[in-house]
């Protein structure tokens, strides 16, 4: 059962990434990447990790797609441009992450001490997960949340300054 | 994993899952042209990471590999927030996502 699960959702992570690469228009992109995060919140509960599980759906596949997904609609991105780069680039490129792939996967299956995951492993239970963060990890948890404070902001003032062409920001556009 | 029904998944087949799905990161990062796909696939690239954390943390029983996955969230959040204002200034100032055309620091 557990090989057939993660059989079907690693099947789904792939089909989505390979997608992401073939689908020409942003939005279809954004989509398939929704699907890799869902089916990956999938094998994060096989393998016991039940709040990272939630917080995958939660914070991924809702939160930051979302915010991809309208910005996708706002600046209306359409059918992107098939430029051909530099001919040398992709032939360096393309042997470059094949060979990338080729050492992880060797030191990988290299590796004996690696165990297997069955449904009958112990989960992870978020009062675990919390016992560590909130005894031992309390101050970068605490910094986490300044980072969080500081891109808000630099968000909205990044987002503010345009160059008066657009609505928003009345103020400027009238000196232009 | 003698039979299909088998109970168990050896947690190699989840590393490799991993280093696939960054793979096809670095892939999408190279030959996407829009600034927006670009952006999704590093996102894609650090699931990718986030996945072999968990199997990690699953191998040595450790719940420091799935708190390491939580901060990572966490940054990803603020870089996406921040990341798409940045694709927005520069939308507003050049008119294109096309990162060809995006190739002069001067606004």
């Amino acid at each position: 059962m557990h090989l057939i699960l993660f059989l079907l959702f690693a099947g789904f992570c792939l089909a989505g990434a390979i997608n992401l690469l073939l689908q020409s228009h942003p939005i279809n992109s954004a989509l398939s990447l929704i699907v890799v995060m869902t089916s990956l919140a999938v094998l994060y509960l096989l393998l016991g990790a039940e709040f990272l599980a939630a917080a995958q759906v939660i914070v991924y596949a809702g939160a930051i797609m979302v915010l991809f997904t309208f910005v996708v609609m706002l600046l209306n991105a359409g059918r992107e441009e098939r430029t051909m780069g530099s001919r040398t680039w992709r032939a360096v490129g393309f042997p470059a992450v094949v060979a990338i792939v080729a050492v992880i996967a060797t030191v990988i299956l290299n590796t004996r001490q690696m165990g297997v995951a069955a449904l009958s492993d112990g989960i992870t239970t978020t009062e675990d997960l919390s016992r560590v963060l909130f005894h031992e990890l309390l101050l970068p948890f605490e910094v986490t949340s300044v980072l969080i404070l500081i891109a808000i902001l630099g968000a909205v003032a990044l987002a503010r300054h345009g160059h008066g062409d657009s609505h928003g920001n009345d103020e400027r556009s009238v000196g232009e | 994993m003698s039979s299909l029904f088998s109970q168990e998944v050896p947690l190699v087949l989840y590393l490799l899952l991993s280093a696939a799905l960054f793979a096809l990161g670095i892939v999408g990062f190279l030959i996407k042209r829009n600034l927006i796909t670009v952006f999704m696939s590093i996102e894609l690239m650090l699931n990718a990471v986030n996945l072999s954390f968990v199997t990690f943390a699953h191998q040595w029983h450790q719940v420091r590999g799935q708190i390491f996955v939580f901060f990572v969230m966490m940054v990803a959040a603020a870089e996406a927030a921040v990341g798409l204002a940045i694709i927005i200034a520069v939308f507003r100032a050049r008119a294109t996502l096309a990162v060809d055309r995006i190739d002069l620091m001067k606004l």
